[in-house]
């Protein structure tokens, strides 16, 4: 199995929001957040903008992931992203993963999941489209 | 308070929701403080929300431009609070699909205006568009839409005492 990789590759906006890498899946970065009053919105739940944020980081770093794995190293751009809430974030550590659905040249479509202590409930999922220049 | 069912269309509650004090609470602390999000404007129906640029809230290693995390929460907050302001209560509400379409990078160094309009309101459900932009509204950085659910109280059923 693979090193996870140090969390200090991820965006500043990521690691100001306390997410980190937790492990490796299939060779994909799960990223992780714990709760707190960063990512609070309703008291005692997520801020949807913070469940986005922690999706959003994740559909990246699963993308980084692949394109390194083929030798490739773009500036990566945002076209759209949109997320579907599921039921509320709650006072616990949450996961993400992402997964690519289609690799292009110039762009990517990303699907991004995340859940708290169990896994076949997500509390949000994502789907991105990510430019490539 | 919340535990009030206020219908979401209803013309004259008791006490008008006020986006600009509503603003000094919400963003006090939380998520949104965290982020230092500011009230900017608001009309019947929409508000506007600011977001301050920080370098810590960066999305790429060698650039300057705002990361897109930080601009789906002023667009998440900025909708809630368009809902408020149209429904003129402060009904709880919890977010069911948001889409932000971004258009371009938020100039350096500059701040992220989100203005949300709140479109239509049903018992369950409220719709809401708006732009993200950077100090020109006619040329946004990002266009976003949304539905949200009145949480808490479900319509249909009798109000009973612990809801």
């Amino acid at each position: 199995m693979a090193d996870t990789p140090p969390s200090d590759h991820l965006p500043a906006y990521a690691r100001s929001l306390g997410i980190a890498i937790d492990r490796l899946e299939n060779e994909l970065p799960v990223l992780t957040v714990d709760f707190g009053p960063n990512v609070e919105g309703r008291p005692g739940a997520f801020h949807g903008g913070a469940t986005a944020g922690l999706l959003e980081n994740a559909g990246y770093a699963a993308l980084r992931t692949v394109l390194l794995k083929e030798g490739r190293d773009p500036i990566l751009k945002p076209i759209n992203i949109t997320v579907q809430y599921l039921s509320a974030g709650k006072q616990k550590q949450t996961y993400a993963l992402g997964r690519i659905t289609r690799l292009g040249r110039r762009n990517a479509n990303v699907w991004v999941e995340a859940w708290q202590d169990n896994r076949e409930r997500p509390i949000a999922t994502a789907v991105m489209n990510i430019l490539m220049a | 308070m919340s535990d009030t069912p206020t219908p979401p269309s209803s013309p004259k509650a008791p006490a008008r929701f006020d986006a600009a004090q509503a603003g000094e609470f919400f963003f006090r602390g939380g998520h949104p403080g965290w982020l230092g999000l500011r009230y900017s404007d608001s009309g019947e129906n929409w508000v506007e929300l600011e977001l301050p640029w920080r370098e810590d809230l960066l999305g790429e290693p060698h650039s300057s431009v705002l990361a897109s995390g930080p601009i789906v929460s002023l667009m998440d907050m900025a909708s809630g609070m368009s809902i408020w302001q149209t429904t003129a209560a402060f009904v709880p509400v919890a977010t069911l699909d948001l889409r932000v379409d971004y258009q371009r990078p938020a100039r350096e160094g500059a701040s992220v205006f989100g203005r949300v309009e709140c479109y239509r309101t049903t018992r369950s459900a409220a719709f809401v568009r708006g732009v993200a932009h950077d100090g020109d509204i006619t040329d946004p950085v990002a266009h976003v839409a949304g539905v949200f659910m009145t949480i808490g109280k479900d319509p249909r059923q009798k109000a009973d005492m612990n809801g």
